[in-house]
């Protein structure tokens, strides 16, 4: 050790490592670990070893979760769920609290335990993960007391099957676990192969604090673990990890009829405006990508930069590059940790040195890095193309890319140049531009000024191919609730589609004027690309003619629908002011209406058409009342939740009801701003065509609502697999519904499957439709000055 | 061990000043949530121990203006805050931190007691900071704020503190602010000048940060927060505006310019928090007297109660200590 006199010529930190003493002595009390199902540990079978990334050093053994296992583990959370979810919602809210406050008195044993498995600094863990998992059980031991009040009518869903990420595994388990156990689901959780510690740790304080055996149950394991508990009988899915493994999930889960939730990755944009305080957004860097090695999800890794500013913000960026400490994670001076494992560092290590042979300039911290362990210099990309692997691959790992920009709109263009939508950071000091910005960024969490700012009482969950679902906050309790279902209605199975012309004996009378059904892409009626037209048969004869439509109507109708876009900016009185008029029109012409409905056989035409006028206003009602909430966060933030629409939404419509289905399905979404392309009732489809003139009447924008007739389920499948539709409602049967939500894992649309109800009954509309009509953006403002 | 004030990188160049320039500074961004931020994390991201933690706290006393400045400071107060100065620690906290010479980075006093001080302090090397040009409101007429500035040298003061009028800085009246202390830097002639800002009166840290790049930009040695009068004094937030102008002026200038926070300080805890400060966001050329002085009173006595425990592994009792 230097003396005094050595250390005030060099004015060095010095080490300053935590204490770990107490935890390597339950860990060496410990040695192998089994899982945690029922309430207590069992006998590990099989098992893995995890490991101090920072050196190598063995932790403990644990089991890997076989079939069984999983199966037990849901075994024990099915025993289990009826009478913890019988429980009130007082009797929950002390068992929450319980597992706050053991989280919080053993706040720097599960922070020196986190550090020691993952490698993240231990001033991380300490001063950030363990006080945000604490934080998130008061937060939801408050949401199980208000449960009924709050969530009248709604149920748990059942017995929840999570898998966590390795990133923030501690945290992860808080987010997932609290809201479930809130809402009276039990769950299986399994950690990440790497990180499965304090998931282990966070099951003896369940046995600590007493709570009931088969609520929490911990299964460690790899990928095959999580795959099975995929495949177990639960009743919801909640996952968070890589875009890739939720892709897998979705079509694995696609018509099991499992509630699903994804918090997936990103790419997230870091937008410095040139007058913004650049010193405040070099600081964001580092709490952005800098942070927990850059393994968040939400890490802000594109760096895009004003022009005007981009030298001096490069050069104050680098400077502070500089001031990086990378090292010993136990050390309280330490910023950059290890990388939680050999086989990421490896992946870091390839994407970057691709990034570097495809032309990218490389800047990294001369930091010296320790002999051995998990460690990669903090750094960022200048001279990135586009096209680079660097710009879209996700590195997870402390490298940013930087690129600039000359305006507004080219910052936006390139923040929302991306496959995922997870997060943004804009930095401006001019509220104006700060908040047109984070309006239209496609991203589920947007910091004004700041950046990977989280809280219990906030949502936080993506756009795109993020994923869907939010955690945290009202929105993120929803995720853990089922509504009623409404009771399904069987309905007319749709006729097979006949090209065919269909000879009918000849009139008697005058010829009527043929009448002529096309399709309705951008407000103008298209002739079907086919150039087919299929008969519409109503007992036994033809009443009319509809387009065949096919995938290429439909890549038209999305196209309109995209350049609608003028629609969602619209305020919700424009909207309301649409369908109060299209109700009007509709009204005028309301024996029309119900004359053709009678024609095509359908029971109550008059009170469909009546109901279709009440729905209009219903949803020109609420068009401008949906709105969002501020949420109670830190002091001195703003933390808007806004219910914003998806963009282009696909429907496909039941076949029953033509008129009233197909409005209340398009009318809650378009009532929210979305556009839509809808596929209405196969059999029935000119209830929905006879709508043009009344909808271009009404001054509904061209593209706000097209219609693409034809055989629904093939149609359905080409929007469900349209990389431009963001959001699938789709009415029907069982099979359709599992094309549907197997077909959307490319872009990993939200898809909502429904089957057929009684329209004209209560579960025909209401604030339900619109929840599904809307994602929820949470926009944090920090204030003060 | 080599205490001496001129340890580290010193001021190659005393900063001559430049002539006003308001685009240096009028459309500064600095964004006060963030800022806060930044200076909340300073102090959990760094930790000093042991043996580490003794050296910076000795570096703390040798960067200290041991401060007195009462309305009842007589010229014996004055002597026995000397003598604080020229031996710091008992010697048996010097002996076990194997030190043989420390003392502070200057004493600082009102005018009329620096006679009193330059006497106590002759042949220590110390020098004598006095406060002048009306402080602490520095509401009078410049002619007499000047002269008293001339009074204080003449009762031989090394270095002055100057205090700005604050009014200027609230009306945005940039050369009234630059005039008034470009005449204070003429009159201090070789003397170092401190800059006192009085922040917490400015209370925006825009305002901060324009008035501490116009007192540079008329001349200023060291920008100092506060006067230790003002109802808010030294804070975190406000220094690290005030090294990031530094910083700023420095780069465009080739000057580098002293930061001294003073007022409100009063920890060993605070003498890490702010070196800490002056370290991340500067370097260790700011870790030195020539550019980095504590403005404190009480904060000496609880860095010795802190060395004593490091050297004896006891918990120390100020009742065991010579009083400041």
């Amino acid at each position: 050790m230097p003396s005094v006199t050595e250390i005030l010529e060099t004015m060095d930190y010095g080490p300053a490592p935590e204490a770990s003493g107490e935890v390597r002595a339950w860990l060496k009390a410990r040695g192998t670990f089994g899982h945690f199902i029922d309430g207590a540990f069992t006998k590990p079978g099989k098992t893995f070893a995890t490991a101090d990334p920072a050196t190598g050093e063995v932790l403990a053994k644990v089991a890997a979760g076989s079939v069984k296992d999983v199966a037990e583990a849901v075994k024990a959370a099915r025993a289990a769920q009826p009478g913890w979810g019988r429980l009130s919602g007082h009797e929950r809210a002390k068992w929450l609290y319980a597992l706050a406050r053991h989280i919080q008195k053993r706040e720097r044993f599960l922070a020196v335990l986190e550090t020691l498995d993952n490698g993240k600094p231990i001033r991380e863990s300490r001063d950030i993960d363990v006080p945000l998992a604490a934080r998130h059980f008061y937060h939801h031991a408050g949401w199980a007391e208000m449960l009924a009040e709050e969530f009248p009518g709604a149920s748990p869903v059942g017995v929840c099957g999570q898998i966590i990420p390795w990133n923030f595994p501690l945290l992860m388990l808080a987010w997932k676990i609290a809201p479930a156990l809130a809402a009276g689901n039990t769950v299986v959780l399994k950690p990440a192969e790497y990180t499965p510690l304090t998931a282990l740790a966070f099951a003896e304080i369940c046995a600590e604090v007493g709570l009931p055996k088969g609520v929490v149950n911990i299964v460690t394991g790899d990928g095959e673990t999580g795959a099975a508990l995929v495949a177990a009988e639960v009743d919801k899915i909640a996952f968070t990890g890589s875009t890739e493994v939720g892709r897998a999930i979705r079509k694995a889960t696609a018509g099991t009829g499992k509630a699903l939730t994804l918090e997936l990755g990103g790419k997230s944009p870091f937008v410095v405006f040139a007058d913004a305080d650049l010193d405040a957004a070099v600081e964001g860097v580092v709490d952005a990508i800098w942070f927990n090695q850059g393994q968040v999800c939400c890490a802000g890794s594109r760096i895009l930069v004003q022009e005007a500013v981009a030298a001096t913000f490069q050069n104050r960026l680098k400077a502070r590059l500089g001031k990086l400490r990378v090292g010993d994670p136990l050390d309280k001076s330490t910023d950059v940790g290890a990388i939680v494992d050999p086989v990421q560092l490896t992946r870091i290590r390839d994407l970057v040195a691709k990034g570097e042979a495809q032309g990218a300039k490389l800047h990294q911290a001369a930091a010296q890095l320790p002999a051995k362990g998990c460690y990669f210099a903090p750094g960022f990309f200048t001279d990135v193309a586009p096209a680079n692997i660097v710009s879209e691959a996700e590195i997870f790992g402390p490298v940013a890319t930087l690129t600039t920009f000359r305006t507004p709109d080219e910052a936006l263009a390139l923040a929302n140049n991306t496959r995922y939508g997870l997060a943004a950071s804009i930095w401006s000091e001019n509220i104006n531009l700060a908040l047109d910005v984070a309006a239209k960024v496609k991203a589920g969490v947007v910091w004004v000024n700041s950046t990977n700012v989280f809280d219990a009482g906030a949502g936080f969950g993506g756009y795109r191919e993020s994923g869907f679902g939010r955690e945290g906050g009202r929105e993120g309790m929803r995720e853990y609730l089922a509504e009623p279902t409404p009771r399904a209605r069987a309905e007319v199975a749709a006729v097979a589609l006949d090209a065919a012309p269909v000879p009918a004996a000849p009139s008697k009378g005058a010829a009527p004027i043929d009448r002529t059904a096309k399709m309705y892409v951008g407000g103008a009626q298209k002739r079907p690309d086919s150039g087919y037209s299929y008969a519409v048969m109503a007992k036994g004869r033809e009443i009319g003619l509809a387009g065949l439509g096919n995938r290429k109507d439909i890549r038209n109708a999305v196209e309109a629908a995209q350049k609608a876009g003028g629609w969602g900016k619209a305020t919700g009185h424009n909207r309301a002011q649409v369908l109060y008029y299209l109700a009007e029109n509709l009204s005028a012409r309301e024996a029309e209406f119900t004359a053709r409905l009678k024609e095509a056989g359908v029971t109550k035409a008059a009170d469909e058409v009546a109901g279709t006028i009440r729905r209009a206003f219903y949803y020109a009602a609420q068009a401008d009342k949906f709105d969002g909430a501020v949420h109670s966060t830190k002091s001195a933030h703003v933390t808007l939740a806004m219910p914003e629409a998806f963009g282009v939404m696909g429907i496909a419509c039941p076949n029953d009801a033509p008129l009233l289905g197909f409005v209340s399905l398009v009318l809650p979404a378009i009532a929210m701003g979305n556009r839509v392309v809808a596929v209405p009732s196969q059999s029935m489809p000119l209830a929905a065509t006879d709508l043009y003139q009344v909808f271009d009447t009404s001054d509904l924008p061209g593209g706000v609502v097209n219609i693409v007739t034809g055989p629904r389920d093939d149609l359905a499948r080409t929007l469900a697999q349209h990389d431009d539709v963001a959001a699938m409602w789709y009415c029907g049967g069982a099979e359709g519904a599992r094309m549907v939500q197997a077909e959307s894992a490319g872009n990993l649309k939200v898809t909502w499957t429904l089957a057929n109800r009684d329209w004209h009954g209560p579960d025909g509309q209401g604030r339900g439709f619109l929840t599904r009509a809307t994602q929820v953006k949470n926009i944090w403002i920090p204030y003060g000055e | 061990m080599n205490a001496d004030a001129t340890a580290h990188g010193t001021n190659t160049l005393r900063n001559a000043g430049i002539p006003l320039q308001l685009d240096w500074f009028e459309t500064i961004a600095v964004n006060t949530p963030a800022a806060e931020r930044r200076a909340a994390t300073l102090t959990t991201r760094r930790s000093v121990k042991k043996e580490w933690q003794a050296a910076w706290l000795v570096n703390a006393i040798r960067c200290m203006d041991l401060t007195t400045l009462a309305g009842d400071d007589t010229e014996d107060r004055v002597r026995r805050l000397c003598a604080k100065a020229r031996r710091p620690l008992a010697d048996h906290i010097m002996e076990g931190l194997g030190l043989d010479r420390l003392m502070t980075g200057a004493v600082c006093v009102y005018p009329t007691m620096v006679g009193a001080a330059a006497r106590a302090l002759e042949g220590s090397g110390i020098p004598v900071a006095s406060v002048a040009t009306g402080f602490p409101a520095g509401l009078m007429p410049l002619d007499l704020r000047l002269a008293e500035i001339r009074y204080a040298l003449d009762q031989g003061a090394d270095e002055i503190d100057i205090v700005i009028t604050r009014a200027h800085v609230l009306d945005g009246n940039w050369s009234a602010l630059y005039e008034e202390i470009a005449a204070m830097r003429e009159a201090c002639g070789a003397a170092h000048m401190k800059a006192i800002l009085a922040t917490g009166d400015l209370k925006t840290l825009r305002n901060v940060y324009k008035a501490s790049m116009v007192a540079m930009q008329a001349g200023a040695d060291f920008i100092k927060t506060s006067t230790g009068k003002e109802g808010v004094n030294a804070t975190l937030p406000v220094s690290l505006v005030m090294v990031r102008a530094l910083r700023d002026y420095s780069h465009e200038t080739g000057y580098r310019i002293g930061f001294k926070p003073a007022g409100g300080m009063k920890t060993a805890k605070d003498a890490i928090a702010w070196q800490i400060l002056m370290k991340e966001e500067l370097g260790n050329p700011w870790l030195s007297p020539a550019l980095f002085r504590l403005g404190a009173s009480s904060m000496l006595g609880d860095i010795e109660r802190q060395l004593d425990h490091h050297v004896t592994g006891r918990y120390a009792a100020s009742s065991r200590h010579a009083l400041a």
